[in-house]
Formats: structure tokens, sequence, C-alpha cells
């Protein structure tokens, strides 16, 4: 009996704004073949790095995806650091670090409620923004703005923490730290909760390696790879412990990112404990980069890889970005045949996708 | 059981964490970049550096017809035009703007000399 049935699923579906288009074969409930299709929201983003001027390219750059603007801004402005020698004060190293672990608290939270959301616990998904939202205040208050905060800028940071801020941040990531322990409850540990995530979309060590996955679909299946264990910007001293999950499940993909939130936390309090004192966070930069360089950071979505090629002008030959959505896509496509076609948005959502980073 | 009691309990007595957003709005913070106020064209000297730097270009500046323009829609709200201003005559408002109904440009001409404006600073 072959009754074989072909569903699109999105460009506009159900799990999350982004469009990314899965053709799905069926067989009755279960679905045996996933074809992908991005394209839908291009920009054109890379040509247009030519044309602008290397310090107009973080803002460029930052609007390449929101909920990891922070750190796609500093990939870039290091890439450019190290290709003009630039060595940035110590005090902005540590700034940038609060900021992107910032960052990455609220994109991981935002992704814990998308996560509840998809699998129809509306309530669990406001309580998760709700302590996102306490983030986005602290970003405005001292950033300027919610989302996209342009803080990094070639040879430093934009703006400076006050110790009252730094106190306020203290206190409020103690208030989520608490928030969490109590969320854990119900992400973790809830039976019905589980029976939506533990085993479904089982990713095993040695196919999230081939597949190349990065950031938390590969620890989530014992791959132990973090950027951030490299020692890029302040991270050497603060003594960073990586999230590692063996499972390769969709649970273990949701302990890592919750696990991580916590991390954040610690780093944040770690940075702030041990930043310099100083009025100094930016230095003054002189002449055009020359040459290329291949910048990594560790989003929260993985790791984002830019490659410059500067030509002496203060415009860029070439600006290429491989953004983490890209590189976990494969393991999509292997974890969805075999699965029913309702676990479908939770395993796309697990691998965290991000559409416009991906076309740009 | 007492956990549910508790948080029943919470939730009839403490304050709803929402806003009735539109009848009462939040207060912008101190810093905020809302939108770039009105420009104070009297000290400019239209030397186009804010033109330059804008990476949306989004200002254009003349120096033979003395004016100076911004497209809203097209303005980031970075802040780099305020930081880079050699006679600081543009500032960043903390409140936010309501939607923008045109697309007519915000456009501003200089007083007709040079030269009292030089003799100001």
């Amino acid at each position: 009996m072959n009754n074989k049935t072909t569903i699109p699923f999105g460009p506009q579906h159900p799990v999350l704004p982004e469009p990314l288009h899965l053709k799905l074969v069926m067989e009755d409930e279960k679905v045996v073949e996933a074809t992908p299709a991005i394209g839908y929201v291009h920009r054109g983003l890379e040509k247009l790095a030519e044309v602008k001027d290397f310090n107009q390219n973080v803002f460029l750059v930052e609007r390449i995806c929101g909920i990891c603007s922070v750190m796609h801004a500093q990939c870039y402005v290091q890439g450019i650091e190290a290709m003009m020698n630039i060595e940035i004060p110590e005090r902005a190293k540590y700034l940038r670090v609060i900021w992107a672990e910032l960052h990455r608290i609220h994109s991981h939270m935002l992704w814990l409620g998308l996560l509840a959301d998809a699998f129809g616990f509306e309530s669990l998904f406001m309580q998760c923004w709700r302590d996102r939202e306490k983030i986005m205040d602290i970003m405005e208050e001292t950033a300027g703005a919610r989302v996209v905060i342009s803080i990094n800028a070639v040879g430093g940071t934009r703006r400076d923490l006050t110790s009252e801020q730094m106190a306020k941040i203290v206190r409020v990531v103690d208030e989520i730290a608490a928030d969490m322990k109590v969320l854990e409850g119900a992400l973790l540990n809830d039976y019905t909760v589980k029976h939506r995530l533990v085993g479904i979309g089982t990713l095993t060590k040695e196919e999230a390696y081939a597949l190349g996955a990065v950031g938390p679909m590969a620890r989530a299946s014992g791959v132990a790879q973090d950027l951030r264990t490299m020692g890029y910007a302040a991270y050497k001293d603060l003594d960073f412990q990586m999230v590692v999950e063996k499972d390769g499940d969709s649970w273990a993909r949701t302990a890592v990112r919750f696990k991580e939130v916590l991390e954040c936390i610690r780093l944040i309090k770690a940075a702030i404990s041990k930043i310099p004192a100083g009025a100094e966070y930016c230095v003054p930069v002189k002449g055009n980069p020359t040459g290329e360089v291949i910048s990594r950071v560790e989003q929260p979505r993985g790791e984002v890889l830019y490659y410059i090629k500067g030509n002496g002008t203060k415009n860029l030959d070439r600006l290429r970005v491989r953004t983490p959505t890209f590189a976990n896509i494969p393991t999509l496509l292997k974890m969805i045949p075999g699965s029913h076609l309702a676990d479908v948005p939770v395993l796309l959502l697990t691998i965290d996708p991000c559409i416009s980073c991906t076309e740009r | 059981m007492f956990d549910f009691l508790g948080n029943v309990l919470k939730n009839v007595v403490s304050k709803p964490a929402t806003r009735m957003y539109p009848a009462e709005k939040r207060q912008p913070m101190k810093n905020t970049r809302g939108a770039l106020g009105e420009i104070d064209i009297n000290t400019c000297i239209f030397c186009g550096l804010c033109a330059r730097r804008c990476p949306s270009n989004a200002i254009s500046v003349s120096k033979t017809d003395r004016s100076w323009e911004l497209n809203r829609l097209k303005c980031v709200i970075c802040n780099v035009c305020v930081e880079v201003c050699p006679v600081k005559c543009l500032h960043m408002d903390e409140a936010h703007l309501a939607g923008l109904f045109t697309r007519e440009k915000v456009r501003r001409i200089g007083p007709a000399k040079p030269a009292p404006a030089k003799k100001a600073e």
C-alpha cells in the first residue's frame, strides 16, 4: 500500500514567524521525507557590506538577526580589530561579555517560551517571556535600546556601565535565577512536558559530529564544543563551564539551553566582580583594514563565522557570514524522517532556527 | 497542593504583570535612543559629517543650500550622528515617535549668512 501525501509546512506556519519551508512527504501520520526550502527573506546584506564603510558595517551586521545582534557585531569587530592589530581596553572586553551574556539569556528565554508555545503550554510561554522582559529592560536602561542595542564598536564599546547599573544587573539576574528554579519544575521535570520531549528527535554524538551540528544542538548530543572555551574577549578569566548533555533528544537540547541561562548568570556575576576599574572603554581607530581574517564567536544558536577581507580602503572587499542555523539544518533533516507530524513543530524549534540569519 | 493554593492567592492579590498599553504608557528610560530630536539649525555648520557617517544614509546635507534633511523612515536611531557632530547641534530624544503616515522628509534650512553663525560660536 503506497499512500503518500505531501504536505507543505511553511513558509507561514504556526511554530515561529520565520519563513522556513519544509516539504513533508507523509505516510499516514509518519513523515518519511523532508525537503527544506529557504530563500524567502534574503536581503543581500553581504553585498551591501561592500559599499558601506567598515565602521558603518557594525550597524549593518547587527541587523542580520535581532536575537543574536550583539554577538554578530562582536564577531565582526573582533575580526576587524584582529586585522588592524587594535588592542582594546580590558574593561571593554568585560563589558562585551556582560552584554553578550545578557543577550544570550534573552535569546534562550525567548526560545524556552517558544518551545512551550509549540507544544501548547501557553502559561509557561508567558512565564518565560515575563523573565525575559526584565533583561530587555536592563538592555534599554544600559544600552538605550531593547533588542538591537548597538554597543559594540571597532576599538571597544560605545557605552560604559556605571556601578549602580552593574549592581542592578546583579540584582535582576539573581531574581531570574530564582525564577528559573520554579521554571525548572515545569520545563525539565514535568510529566506532560517530558512526554513531548524525551526520546523525540534523538541525534547520536556521531551523527551530530558528522552532520556538522554546532552550539546547543551539538552539546546536547555530547559533542563538547563551545567557542567560549577558546577565551575570546574576557572569557579566559571567567572560568567558563561548558554545559553538555548526552541524550541528544529534544529534552537534552532544552536542558542545555536551560542550564546555559544559569551559566550566563554566573558569567555575568563573575564579569561584574572582576571588571577592571577605569574610564577607558574605547580606543580611537586610525587607518583602514587590510588583509583577510576569519573571526568566530559563540552565539546562542552556536558558532558564527565571519570571513572579512579588507583592501586598505574604508570599504571591505568581501564579508562572508556562516551562521549557526545553516549548520544545523542538516541535523533537522536527519531528525524529521520517522517522526510524527505533530512532533515536527517541536523538532523544528529544537534547532532554534533563525532563518533571517541563514539567508541574510 | 499548598504550592497551588499559594499561587492562587498570590495571583488574586498581586497586580497584573502587564500594562493597559494605549491608555497607560511607560515612561521612557533615561538615555534611551527614542528618536533623533529636532536639529538646532542655527548652530549647524553644514559640514556633512553626520551624513557621511550615517550607516543607513538617512541624512543628507547640502552646504550650498544650507539645508539638512532627514529621512525618518531610513533612520535606524543608532546615535552615530549625535556622537560625531562637531558642534553638538543634534540630540537624541528619549521618547519614541508614533508611527509615520507620510514619506515626507524632515528638511531644515539654516540662516542665510555663514559668518554670524561662526561668530556666535
